[in-house]
């Protein structure tokens, strides 16, 4: 039997992991297209002031790049360190995205990236600007092969189970690359990375024009990225709702928990803006509805349900007794690959076979397994419900927030001085600054704790999944991810907020405030 | 396209290039940073070096990112079965290669002695550390691992991490690390001049020495000190889906070598490494640098094919359950993503070699003093 607490430590430092590698990755995806923009009306118009803004830019950029590929390079072998098993079980549809993203994607903007720090004088303007927009589309595939890899886990579609190997084998590729989820995550996630860029030059700008400094630069960036973040939180927003569409087993789950709707009602359902979710009682204490809503949004019809939790409940206690003749079919025929009655009596029951291995939590031999057992089974196929609908209203809450915030700042930059006649705007803008932080992080969140109790939706759960190591082991490894990482940010931290306060003139081209000399 | 036992043999081979293109690309500045502390005795001498490398080796980096992927897809059973087994191993290489993108980039950016010292060991640290430990993983691999499946292939290490660090693995891991350390070397020698090139010569050199000598010793003791090879002893069908349990596995006195009694050109391997070691010492003497980077990429190519020729088809032999060893044919992913995985790799390695090639073009010729102190804000 695996040890809970390995299951426990091992989820926890990959959680740690990719949040903080995360906390890098939104900032590089949309800051990357603003210098693109910066330069580009540079090389146009032949003002001096926009390549000093794309290159004081990039340089808080180049600062935040450092700690992206820091914390990235943990995640490409991480699966492989802790999760062992999943490696094997799904390595061949899981790691070809993997692969295709460094061959596509990471080796253009890593080489790229190089050439637009040291570059400028080495190359004609154009193609420079190359350079930096090569790099740009380096980093967007990027982040679409790493949300096919992980639309995978959500909605496994285009592979199957194969007892000789045993393992998941792939069968369409396209399917894999086109999985509806996987297309909804990948514009949701890079809108959302947009939106970041833009706040953090929004925020700093502001910061600048509430000072008096720089005004010219700061005006130029603020006005940049007020329109750039208005149309990306528009996208984040509509995509969002696109990939709450529902269109997996996984999503039906997730959204049941997100809506705090434990029955199913008539449709169409209505959406629950605030409640007090109840999870020993099984039933919300209160709520605020709007009627229809949810299954407006759900559906996109008026006659379809929406599944609550009781009922997704019941459907998978089917499936996990299904899935007990699926474990014991494929345990006698890992035993002998000829014995064809288990063969016949594990096609029967193949696609139930990830919920009968929900059992193996609690019980070496699957057969022997309780009804005590399998209650604790059911009830750990749906998340916890009240860590999912605040952290989903949360990060809406925060995206509706600077979707105001970016229509009003753009409103200001149509008239002459409109900015700097609000200072408060300006300071709205300032403290707004760790809003997309904080809703991404909560996106991921809830994309992720909403899939428990499974790596790979219905397929592999989770705590069959993780690496034979010891509990020291990964005591020991999460200490130390977390010690460096920390180390690690507290620099970066220093490092942003000491040239964000010194501003353009640490470019050393005398033109601007708090010029450095040499 | 291809049958199934041939893209195994394929996948066997691009994985050689991507460890050697990892080698060569990501080496060559491992090598920069391990001799960063001995070459540059003064800050802009530091940054001279550092500068050397600075625009390439985030795109360098890839080999390895891409390497790890492409185990990943191709062999997701030694991705699985090497990375968890080795697993303090692979996070000394994991948090020694955290030093170097925030040691290149913001080393410069603070005016201060010990700020500037403090990141330069990193970056020693983030050079030396990772081929020590690939040198020391290698020769486990050929002396074979402790580990173990049940019918569920679920895989255990059965060893400690210290039984990594015995003599052969040890010798290994010199062996790795002063061949970077020679390539590093070279690749200064091209870039710098003066006194930085001249200590760059020098070291490149001590490294070559000591790679030959390591490479030889090695092979003696592989032959002559009793480290057994393994061989499949049941019928092989390269065709067949891939069970790592199906086969069965001896151990033999001879086993390393048997592949290079029956294919005698293999020969050509250790020979092609040891010449062109010798080459790369001769040519730095006569102040030919770029074609020493050459001669010194390919002593790199034949130490690592030395190795994979010799193992072949075993990728990571069991020392415990030998029956377990996982080869090119039976810890690989199914035909449909060998074959899909090939076609990316045609279509996008050809125009990796293109860029980077550019971006090297782009940036050539020597990193001086002057060039630092003109590009104060912006240089490393």
């Amino acid at each position: 039997m695996i040890s809970e607490q390995l299951v426990d430590l091992s989820r926890l430092q990959f959680a740690a992991t990719a949040m903080y590698h995360f906390l890098f990755v939104p900032l590089t995806i949309g800051m990357v297209w603003l210098l693109v923009i910066m330069e580009s009306v540079y090389v146009m118009t032949g003002k001096t002031v926009w390549k000093d803004m794309t290159r004081f830019w990039g340089k808080l950029f180049g600062i935040n790049f450092a700690l992206g590929v820091t914390t990235g390079i943990t995640l490409e072998f991480q699966f492989g360190t802790n999760w062992a098993y999943y490696s094997h079980y799904v390595g061949d549809i899981f790691g070809a995205p993997l692969a295709i993203e460094g061959l596509m994607a990471f080796f253009l903007e890593s080489t790229m990236i190089g050439l637009f720090f040291f570059g400028w004088d080495r190359l004609p303007k154009t193609q420079h600007l190359l350079v930096t927009l090569l790099m740009a589309i380096g980093t967007n595939l990027s982040a679409l092969w790493i949300l096919i890899a992980n639309g995978w886990m959500q909605n496994p579609v285009g592979a199957e189970f194969s007892f000789q190997t045993m393992r998941m084998e792939m069968t369409d590729f396209w399917a894999v690359v086109f999985n509806p989820d996987a297309q909804a995550k990948f514009v949701h996630t890079v809108s959302a990375g947009y939106v970041t860029g833009a706040m953090f030059v929004l925020s700093i700008s502001a910061w600048y024009l509430l000072k008096g400094r720089n005004v010219e630069f700061a005006k130029r960036s603020f006005r940049v990225a007020s329109a750039f973040g208005l149309a990306s939180v528009l996208s984040v927003i509509v995509l969002g709702d696109e990939s709450g569409y529902m269109v997996g087993e996984a999503q039906k789950t997730k959204m049941a928990a997100i809506e705090a709707m434990w029955e199913t009602e008539p449709a169409p359902a209505g959406f629950n803006v605030l409640a007090w979710p109840n999870e020993t009682r099984q039933a919300n204490d209160w709520a605020i509805e709007i009627p229809w809503v949810m299954g407006l949004i759900g559906t996109r019809s008026l006659d379809k349900e929406i599944p609550g939790i009781k009922e997704i409940k019941a459907e998978n206690r089917l499936r996990i007794e299904s899935g007990i003749h699926a474990v014991v079919a494929l345990e006698a025929l890992r035993k002998n690959r000829q014995d064809a009655d288990a063969l016949k009596l594990f096609e029967q029951h193949k696609a139930d076979l990830g919920f009968g291995l929900l059992l193996k939590k609690y019980v070496v031999d699957v057969r022997q397994a309780t009804p005590e057992m399998i209650q604790r089974a059911v009830d750990s196929t749906v998340p916890r419900v009240a860590p999912m609908f605040w952290g989903f209203r949360v990060m809406v809450g925060l995206g509706f927030l600077m979707l105001a915030l970016f229509a009003l700042s753009f409103w200001s930059t149509l008239k002459p001085g409109g900015m700097t006649k609000r200072p408060w705007l300006l300071k709205w803008a300032l403290w707004m600054l760790p809003a997309p932080w904080i809703a991404c992080e909560l996106g991921w969140f809830v994309a992720e704790y909403g899939r428990q109790p499974w790596t790979i939706y219905g397929v592999l759960p989770t705590h069959l999944s993780v690496s034979t190591l010891s509990v020291e082991s990964l005591y020991g490894s999460l200490a130390g991810f977390v010690g460096f990482y920390t180390v690690l940010l507290i620099v970066e931290m220093y490092l942003m907020v000491k040239f964000a306060r010194q501003g353009p003139g640490s470019l050393g081209t005398g033109r601007y405030d708090n010029e450095v000399h040499a | 396209m291809f049958d199934y036992e041939t893209l195994k043999l394929i996948w066997w081979l691009l994985v050689g290039v991507l460890l050697v293109g990892f080698a060569i690309m990501d080496g060559h500045d491992m090598g920069v940073g391990t001799l960063l502390p001995f070459v540059g005795r003064s800050d802009i001498e530091r940054r001279v070096v550092i500068n050397t490398v600075g625009p390439h080796w985030d795109g360098n980096q890839v080999w390895f990112i891409t390497g790890g992927g492409a185990i990943f897809a191709a062999w997701p059973l030694v991705y699985a079965t090497a990375f968890s087994g080795f697993y303090w191993a692979m996070l000394a290489v994991l948090w020694a290669l955290f030093f170097r993108p925030v040691g290149f980039d913001y080393r410069s950016k603070i005016h201060n002695a010990t700020w500037r010292s403090t990141w330069d060991w990193g970056l020693f640290i983030g050079g030396a550390v990772p081929p020590l430990i690939f040198g020391v993983a290698f020769g486990n691999l050929l002396q074979g691992v402790p580990f173990e499946f049940n019918d569920y292939l679920v895989s255990t290490y059965t060893g400690s991490f210290w039984q990594l660090l015995n003599p052969f693995a040890l010798l290994a891991g010199v062996v790795s690390s002063a061949m970077i350390t020679m390539h590093g070397g070279v690749y200064l020698a091209h870039r710098t001049e003066g006194r930085i090139q001249h200590r760059a010569i020098s070291g490149a050199l001590v490294a070559a020495m000591v790679t030959v000598v390591g490479f030889l010793l090695a092979g003696l003791w592989l032959r002559l000190g009793g480290i057994e090879g393994y061989v499949i002893t049941s019928v092989v069908d390269g065709g067949a889906m891939p069970d790592p349990l199906a086969k069965t596995v001896v151990r033999a006195a001879d086993g390393w070598w048997r592949n290079y009694q029956q294919q005698p050109l293999l020969w050509l391997l250790p020979v092609m490494a040891t010449c062109s070691a010798l080459l790369t010492m001769a040519l730095l003497i006569a102040r030919r640098t770029g074609l020493a980077f050459i001669l010194s990429s390919l002593a790199i190519t034949g130490v690592i094919g030395t190795a994979g020729a010799a193992m072949f088809p075993f990728i990571m032999p069991s020392s415990t359950m030998p029956n377990a060893s996982l080869t090119v044919w039976d810890s690989v992913s199914s035909h449909l993503t060998l074959g899909l995985m090939l076609v990316a790799t045609l279509i996008f390695m050809p125009l990796i070699v293109i860029y980077t090639s550019w971006a090297y073009r782009v940036m050539r010729g020597k990193v001086t003093e002057s060039h630092i102190r003109a590009n104060e804000h912006s240089a490393y």
